[in-house]
C-alpha cells in the first residue's frame, strides 16, 4: 500500500481530532478528541516502520530483523504514557465536576479574574 | 483489487466516519461506544501491516481499559445529551474551517515530499511487529525507558488518588 494513503488517513483523523477539540465544550469528550489524535500518531508511526523496513530491505543494506521495531517501540510507549494521562485527566474531571457541577469547559475561566 | 485493499478502504471509511460521529454525536455515551470502534479499526490496520504486538496492545489498553475509564466517568456524572453544552454556531464552523485548513496545509505538504514518493508500506511480510523481536529490544535498548514508564505509572496512579480524594 503507498505511504501517502497512511498520511492521508492520519492526517484526516488528526485533523477531526483538532476540530472535535475546537467545536465541543464538554471536558470529556475533548479529553476523547485528545486520545484520537494520539492514535492518529501511532498509526502514523507503524505504517512509517514498514515503510523504513522495506527501503532499507530493498537497498540491500543491513538486512536484520529489527530494523524499523524502534517505531513500534515508540508508539508502546506513547500507549503508556497516554494511560498515565487519562488517569489523571479523568481524576481532574471529576474533581471538576464536584466542584460547579458541570463538564462544561467555560466554567474554567476562573482564573481570569 | 486484492482482498487487502479491499480491508484498507473498508477499515480506512469506518475510522473516518466513526471519528467524525465522536465529534458529531450529541450523547456522551454514544461518543464513547464510536471511539471504541476507531480504535477496533485502528488495530484492524496494525493487523494490516503485520504489527500484532501493537494491535493487541491497542485493543487492550484502548479499547479495553482506557474507554471503560471513560464510560465509568460519564455514567457516574449521568451526563447524557439534554445537558450536553452546545457552542454557537459561528464557533462551530470556525473550527470546522480551521480543521480543514489544517488537513489542507498537512496533505499538501506531505503528498509530494522526496522521501516518500514511491515508497510503500509493507503490508504482510517482515516479522518486526511479531512479539518476539519488539520484547527482544525492549528489554535490551530499551529497558531504562521501560522503568521510567513503571515510575511514571506510580506517580500517575498516586496523583490520580490525590487529585480524586474527597478533602
Amino acid at each position: 500500500m503507498p505511504i501517502q494513503n497512511y498520511i492521508i488517513l492520519a492526517a484526516a483523523l488528526f485533523c477531526i481530532g483538532v476540530s472535535g477539540v475546537l467545536i465541543r465544550r464538554n471536558a470529556i469528550i475533548v479529553f476523547m478528541c485528545i486520545e484520537l489524535m494520539l492514535n492518529s500518531v501511532n498509526l502514523m508511526l507503524v505504517a512509517f516502520s514498514k515503510m523504513h523496513y522495506a527501503l532499507s530491505n530493498a537497498q540491500g543494506k543491513g538486512i536484520s530483523e529489527s530494523i524499523g521495531s524502534d517505531a513500534q517501540l515508540f508508539v508502546f510507549f506513547i500507549m503508556v504514557v497516554a494511560a498515565a494521562e487519562v488517569s489523571v485527566g479523568l481524576a481532574i474531571i471529576v474533581m471538576m465536576y464536584r466542584n460547579v457541577h458541570s463538564t462544561d469547559i467555560n466554567f474554567l475561566n476562573r482564573l481570569k479574574n | 483489487m486484492t482482498a487487502t485493499e479491499i480491508l484498507f478502504w473498508f477499515l480506512s471509511a469506518l475510522a473516518l466516519f466513526s471519528a467524525l460521529m465522536v465529534v458529531i454525536s450529541k450523547n456522551p455515551v454514544h461518543s464513547v461506544l464510536w471511539l471504541i470502534v476507531v480504535f477496533f479499526s485502528i488495530s484492524g490496520h496494525y493487523i494490516l501491516l503485520n504489527a500484532q504486538f501493537i494491535a493487541i496492545v491497542n485493543l487492550i489498553v484502548y479499547a479495553g481499559a482506557i474507554m471503560v475509564l471513560f464510560l465509568f466517568v460519564i455514567m457516574l456524572m449521568n451526563l447524557n445529551a439534554n445537558t450536553e453544552p452546545q457552542r454557537n454556531s459561528l464557533v462551530r464552523l470556525a473550527g470546522v474551517v480551521a480543521g480543514g485548513l489544517l488537513l489542507t496545509v498537512m496533505i499538501s505538504a506531505l503528498r509530494s515530499a522526496n522521501e516518500i514518493t514511491n515508497s510503500k508500506a509493507t503490508m504482510s511480510e517482515g516479522d518486526i511487529g511479531l512479539i518476539q523481536n519488539l520484547g527482544k529490544i525492549l528489554f535490551t535498548q530499551y529497558v531504562v525507558p521501560f522503568e521510567l514508564s513503571s515510575v511514571l505509572f506510580l506517580s500517575a496512579m498516586v496523583g490520580a488518588v490525590v487529585i480524586g480524594k474527597k478533602e
